[in-house]
C-alpha cells in the first residue's frame, strides 16, 4: 500500500510539471466554456438562436445557462470532447515512457510493477477527477454570473443532481482515460495511441452506428462500445433531444454504467497485467 | 570476505531461433570493479537487464546479494544505468531526481548527495533536455547512486561521449571504486577496462569465454627477440625459458615468456654462443590482443 501511495505522488509531481498535461487540460477547460455557455450566451444577448438551443425561445436559452441546469451542461460535453481529451492524457502518460526509457529508469530504482502502473493509473485517476471538479467550479462560477447579471436570482440545483453528474461525468472520463492509458501500454508509444485512440472515439463509433441503423448485427456490436456505453450513461441523465455530438440513448442507463465500469476495471487490469508480464528491452 | 554480490548460473535469454544469452555464469564480489567486456550485441545488455528483473530469463537464474534476481527489495538494492539514461525530458534535472526519490521516499537531502557526487549541482536546475549528452549519462549515474545502492550496474556509461566526458566518465566511477562501491562496468572498449576494472568477464555471441583478474587475463610480460640464424637462437632461447615458453611470431621474431629483466642474460648466452641479436624488445600484451585472440578461438570457461 506505502509502494503505492509513493509511486502515486512520485507520478503526480512529473505531471503535474508537465506543459502537456496542462495544455490538454485547458482545451477541455476552453471547450467545455465556449460550448457549455460562451456561444449560447452571444446567442442569447444577440438574439440569434444558437445550435444549442434546438429552436427554443430565449427564455429557454436563459435557462440553460442558469444554475439549476449546471448538472445537465456538466456532463454534456464529455462523452465527446471530454472523453477524447482524456484519452489523451491517459495515452501521454503511458506511452511516453516506453520512448523516454523513464519505465526502465523507475523500474530499476526497485519499486514493484505493480506499484508503479497502480500509481500511474492513480495519478491519471487523480488528474480526471481535477478535470471534472474544474469544470464544475467554472460552471458554477459562470453560470452564477449569468444569473446575477441577467437579474435572476441565484437558485442552486439539488445537490442530489449534481452529484450524479459529477459521478457520471468522471466514470465517463475515467473510463475513456485508463483505455488511452492501455493503449499507450499496447502501442509502448503516444503517437499510435492517441492517433487510433481519437479516430476510434470520434470518427469509428459515429460511423459504425450509421452502418448499425442497416445491419443489425453491427447494432448489436455498437451497444457494448464504449463511445455508445458513455453516450447512453450521459443520455440516461439529459436526454438525447439536446442534440449535443456523443450524446446518445441507445442503450438504458443501467446497462451503461455497468458497460463503463466494466471498460474501467478491463482496462485497469490489462495494462497492469501487460506491463507486469512484458519484458523491457 | 569475498562476498559475492552477484551470482549467475546457466543465465539464458532466447529471443525466438537466436540465443542472446547462453549459460552465462558470472561472479562478481563485492568491492570490485568488473569489467563486462563485449563487442556489440554480445549480450553485456541483455545479462544485465535480466540482474535487474528488467526481463525474464529463459533459462538459468541469477542472485544479487543473496537473493533472487527481479524482487523489488533486491533491485531496490542495485543502482543501474542500462542502455542510455532515461529521463523525462521536461523536467530539470533535480526534479527527475525528486520524482526517482519519491518511490522510495529518499529525502531531498539525497537528491543534493548525489548532484553533488556527478558534479551536476550548478546545472540542476535546468531542463534534462537541454542538457549535453555528458551530463545526461552523469544525471543516469546520480540516479543510479539514489539510495546508495549496494551494487552499482553501469552499461556503457560512456557510449557516445567526447573524450573529455569519458575521461570525467571514469574518473568518476574510479572515484566511486575508490570508496568501496562494487561496480559492474559493462564496455566495448578494452583500454577503460584494462585502466579501471580488477576483473572482467569476457562475453561474445551471448557466452561467457573467460572470468578472471586483468593481469591474468594479460598474462605476464615477454621478451620479443630478432636474432640469426633464426634455429640456433630458439635452441638457447628454449634452454631458459622451456620448450613452451617461445613461440614464433610471423616475421621471424621469437615471442618469450620471460620477463624484462632476463634480458642481459639472454643476450650474453645467444652472443657467446655466435648468434647474431637483431632487436630485443620488453612487450606487454594489451587486453586488445587477448580479447582478440579470445573471441576468435572462442575459448570456454571450464
Amino acid at each position: 500500500m506505502n509502494a503505492l501511495i509513493n509511486s502515486t505522488s512520485a507520478e503526480l509531481l512529473r505531471l503535474r510539471k508537465w506543459s502537456a498535461t496542462w495544455v490538454v487540460v485547458g482545451a477541455w477547460m476552453a471547450l467545455a466554456l465556449a460550448f457549455g455557455y460562451v456561444f449560447n450566451y452571444v446567442a442569447y444577448v444577440s438574439g440569434e438562436e444558437n445550435f444549442t438551443s434546438d429552436g427554443g425561445t430565449r427564455a429557454g436559452l436563459l435557462a440553460q445557462m442558469l444554475p439549476p441546469a449546471l448538472p445537465d451542461i456538466l456532463v454534456q460535453g464529455l462523452p465527446m470532447f471530454g472523453g477524447a481529451l482524456a484519452m489523451v492524457i491517459g495515452a501521454l502518460a503511458a506511452g511516453n515512457g516506453f520512448g523516454w526509457g523513464t519505465w526502465k529508469t523507475v523500474f530499476t530504482q526497485g519499486p514493484s510493477r505493480l506499484a508503479t502502473v497502480g500509481g500511474s493509473l492513480l495519478a491519471v485517476t487523480l488528474i480526471v477527477v481535477a478535470m471534472i471538479t474544474a469544470t464544475l467550479v467554472l460552471y458554477l462560477g459562470v453560470s452564477s454570473l449569468i444569473a446575477v447579471t441577467e437579474g435572476h436570482e441565484i437558485a442552486m440545483p439539488s445537490l442530489e443532481a449534481v452529484a450524479k453528474a459529477y459521478g457520471t461525468g468522471f466514470l465517463v472520463l475515467e473510463m475513456w482515460a485508463v483505455l488511452g492509458f492501455l493503449v499507450g501500454v499496447i502501442a509502448k508509444g503516444p503517437s499510435i495511441a492517441v492517433g487510433l485512440g481519437l479516430v476510434w472515439a470520434l470518427v469509428v463509433e459515429n460511423l459504425l452506428r450509421g452502418v448499425g441503423g442497416l445491419i443489425s448485427a453491427v447494432e448489436t456490436f455498437t451497444h457494448v462500445l464504449p463511445g455508445t456505453a458513455g453516450g447512453s450513461l450521459v443520455g440516461a441523465l439529459v436526454g438525447d433531444q439536446s442534440g449535443t455530438p456523443g450524446v446518445v440513448t441507445t442503450i438504458g442507463g443501467e446497462q451503461a454504467l455497468i458497460t463503463v465500469a466494466a471498460y474501467v476495471l478491463v482496462a485497469v487490469v490489462a495494462a497492469v497485467v501487460l506491463m507486469r508480464r512484458r519484458d523491457l528491452a | 570476505m569475498n562476498e559475492l554480490v552477484v551470482e549467475t548460473d546457466g543465465l539464458t535469454k532466447r529471443y525466438g531461433d537466436r540465443l542472446a544469452v547462453d549459460r552465462v555464469s558470472m561472479t562478481v564480489e563485492r568491492g570490485e570493479v568488473y569489467g563486462f567486456l563485449g563487442p556489440n550485441g554480445a549480450g553485456k545488455t541483455t545479462t544485465l537487464r535480466m540482474m535487474l528483473g528488467l526481463i525474464r530469463p529463459t533459462a538459468g537464474s541469477a542472485r544479487i546479494l543473496g537473493q533472487p534476481a527481479g524482487r523489488p527489495d533486491v533491485t531496490a538494492r542495485i543502482g543501474a544505468l542500462i542502455e542510455g539514461p532515461g529521463f523525462y525530458p521536461y523536467l530539470s534535472g533535480r526534479d527527475n531526481l525528486r520524482t526517482l526519490a519519491r518511490y522510495r521516499r529518499l529525502p531531498d537531502t539525497e537528491l543534493d548527495r548525489v548532484l553533488e557526487l556527478v558534479d551536476l549541482t550548478d546545472r540542476a536546475k535546468d531542463a534534462f533536455k537541454g542538457y549535453s549528452l555528458g551530463m545526461k549519462q552523469r544525471l543516469g549515474v546520480a540516479a543510479a547512486m539514489l539510495g546508495s545502492p549496494d551494487l552499482l550496474v553501469l552499461d556503457e556509461p560512456t557510449n557516445g561521449l567526447d573524450p573529455a566526458g569519458m575521461a570525467d566518465m571514469r574518473a568518476l566511477v574510479v572515484s566511486l571504486a575508490e570508496a568501496g562501491q562494487t561496480v559492474i562496468l559493462s564496455s566495448h572498449i578494452l583500454a577503460e577496462v584494462q585502466e579501471i576494472c580488477d576483473r572482467v568477464g569476457v562475453i561474445s555471441n551471448g557466452r561467457l569465454l573467460r572470468e578472471s583478474t586483468v593481469a591474468e587475463l594479460r598474462g605476464g610480460a615477454t621478451l620479443r627477440l630478432r636474432a640469426t640464424p633464426e634455429d640456433a637462437a630458439l635452441a638457447i632461447v628454449m634452454r631458459s625459458a622451456g620448450e613452451d615458453g617461445v613461440r614464433r611470431l610471423g616475421d621471424g621474431a621469437l615471442e618469450i615468456g620471460l620477463p624484462a629483466t632476463a634480458a642481459p642474460r639472454l643476450v650474453k648466452e645467444l652472443v657467446g654462443a655466435g648468434v647474431d641479436v637483431h632487436e630485443v624488445t620488453a612487450a606487454e600484451r594489451s587486453l586488445e590482443d587477448v580479447f582478440f585472440e579470445m573471441t576468435s578461438t572462442k575459448e570456454l570457461v571450464s
